[in-house]
């Protein structure tokens, strides 16, 4: 059986503890809520796209310390990258969580930096709803744009 | 321990599996409870020797198999003190046993204008059934409060059921562990001319039942909460009241003709029980309800009683303010279902280092939203014990909540 420190590595609990970008935006920042209904995880992502790039993004809700690490690390890693490169980072990351997409496959090159540290949770897999709620409620908001 | 509860484990053939070489250490029966030898055995010599079609063919399998299938109502039916087997109807679970309520007795009895009353402590099971009917048809329903202990605030009830036609509770709370009083709330159902709904699936499975004693009108509950296999439920229904409600749903078995300008239904229980039934899940029933019969529901209570009085004095004990443990502190008013909140720590990252201990646990909301929103929580941690569990358990459980403190306060 994987250990707790494959799950739980020292960054995630980091994000958990120290979550990077709480908070809401008003419009025309778009917005989206997510939840994931096996464990009450709650979350609402807002996004402020300014010339085809991500200039601001926040979080609120609550959650486990999978979803709120994850939905932190996101924060971080979308500020300032276009759209479309969030769009490849999404897709990169779900890819990482074992999800399989229609269309064409990722792009593997794409950076994940931080991120990696979630790939433990695939070993988890109860918990990859909780490490994907955030980037699922992220795509949804930007299809509000 | 009022049984010996040594052998009571040797029947549970799940409980000596080791996972990593470590015992197993179930505690989420109040979400679904293990089975023992006597009904996994029942289950497959049915199976293996006498599997046939019920109420439908004259040959001699046929008649065997009918007789186990009735056999088994009339087991459940002494088991909960009904009148009648025929009071006995199967389903497919509670949820459908209260469903079945909602929509048949509902279609006859409530329309605009009325209301029924439930209360705040409900599962979804008995909220969303009549939370649909009532979109349809327009009734009120009204919310039976609780108090800061996490029992039903009685204080206004008659003032909830004046005009009232039902009032629907569950006999025990499956996140409080909260214990109603039954009796009571059916008398003053009755008093305001109301019907009685019992959910009865938390009660059941732990101390003994007596519908007739309750005066309740209906009662709900899940075989596989009770040592049974899943896949069967049950409604036990005062007589006069299943007599005069439409059925539930419609096809065969069901009916006693059916012409092309209509139909006629078959006598209780038959006209509740369309289609092909889960027929080895009854039989597989009837030796769960003969395995708790045999260990006596007041010795399965009294043990029950005594790992609560033990698991909230060492959870408290060891942990002081680092844990809240929502309900009632009294262990004579409620159940060996311990829901809390520790720390800061999300309930599913307790349960996921308690999945590393083998300690089985549920997080989450229970099925019961609108409770979790008063307790002012998303989620919480629920550990529930049955006749199987051990004072050990309890130890391994606190252990494995110690080793959760300090891997979340590194
Ligand atoms: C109080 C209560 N009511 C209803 C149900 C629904 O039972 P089932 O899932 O067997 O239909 C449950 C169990 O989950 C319960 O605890």
């Amino acid at each position: 059986m994987p250990g707790l420190e494959d799950l739980y590595r020292e960054i995630i609990l980091d994000h958990y503890k120290n979550p990077r970008n709480r908070g809401h935006l008003d419009a025309p920042a778009v917005s989206a809520k997510g939840h994931n209904p096996l464990c009450g995880d709650e979350i609402e992502v807002f996004v402020l796209v300014e010339d085809g790039r991500v200039a601001d993004v926040r979080i609120s809700g609550q959650g486990c310390s999978i979803s709120q690490s994850s939905a932190s690390m996101m924060s971080a890693a979308i500020k300032g990258k276009t759209v479309e490169e969030v769009r490849a980072l999404v897709s990169r990351f779900r890819h990482m969580m074992s999800i399989e997409e229609e269309g064409p496959a990722p792009d593997t090159t794409v950076a994940l930096g931080d991120l990696e540290a979630l790939q433990g949770v695939v070993k988890f897999p109860v918990r990859i709803k909780c490490a994907v709620l955030a980037w699922n409620t992220l795509t949804e908001a930007l299809s509000n744009t | 321990m009022a049984h010996d509860l040594s052998s009571v484990r040797a029947d549970f053939p799940v409980l000596a599996e080791l996972i990593d070489g470590k015992p197993l250490v179930y505690l989420d029966s109040a979400n679904t409870s293990q089975k023992p030898h006597a009904v996994i055995d029942a289950m497959s010599c049915f199976l293996e020797h006498s599997y046939g079609p019920t109420n439908r063919s004259a040959y001699r399998l046929a008649a065997d198999a009918t007789d186990a299938y009735e056999g088994a109502r009339v087991k459940v039916a002494r088991f909960v003190n009904a009148a009648k087997p025929h009071e006995i109807v199967f389903t497919k679970n509670a949820t459908e046993s209260l469903n079945l309520v909602a929509r048949a007795w509902g279609s006859t009895n409530l329309s605009s204008g009325d209301a029924i009353v439930l209360t705040h402590m409900e599962h979804h099971a008995n909220i969303v059934p009549w939370q649909m009917m009532a979109a349809e048809r327009g009734f009120e329903i009204r919310w039976v409060p609780l108090t800061a202990d996490g029992l039903l605030d009685l204080t206004d009830l008659d003032r909830l059921l004046d005009g009232a036609k039902a009032l629907s509770f569950t006999a025990m709370s499956n996140v409080l562990g909260t214990i109603n009083p039954v009796r009571e709330l059916c008398a003053a159902a009755h008093a305001h001319g109301a019907i009685a709904v019992v959910d009865g699936c938390q009660s059941v499975p732990h101390m003994p039942t007596d519908v007739r004693e309750w005066d309740a009108d209906f009662v709900a509950f899940s075989s596989h909460k009770m040592v049974g296999p899943s896949g069967i439920g049950l409604l036990w229904g005062r007589e006069s009241l299943l007599e005069s409600m439409p059925p539930f749903l419609g096809g065969g078995s069901m009916i006693s003709d059916v012409r092309l300008d209509g139909f006629e239904c078959a006598e209780l229980p038959a006209k509740f029980e369309a289609g092909t039934q889960p027929i080895v899940e009854a039989v597989g029933l009837g030796a769960a309800v003969d395995y708790l019969s045999a260990l006596g529901m007041d010795n399965v209570r009294a043990h029950e009683v005594a790992l609560t009085v033990e698991a909230l004095d060492k959870l408290k004990g060891r942990f002081g303010d680092d844990i809240e443990i929502h309900g009632s502190p009294d262990a004579s008013v409620r159940g060996a279902t311990i829901s809390f909140a520790f720390r800061d720590v999300h309930p599913h990252d307790v349960s996921q280092v308690l999945d590393q201990h083998n300690v089985c646990v549920r997080a989450g909301h229970h099925c019961a939203k609108p409770l979790m929103r008063l307790l002012g929580a998303n989620a919480t941690v629920r550990a529930s014990f049955y006749l199987y569990n051990t004072s050990d358990e309890i130890d391994t459980l606190c252990d494995a909540l110690g080793e959760t403190a300090e891997f979340f306060s590194a």
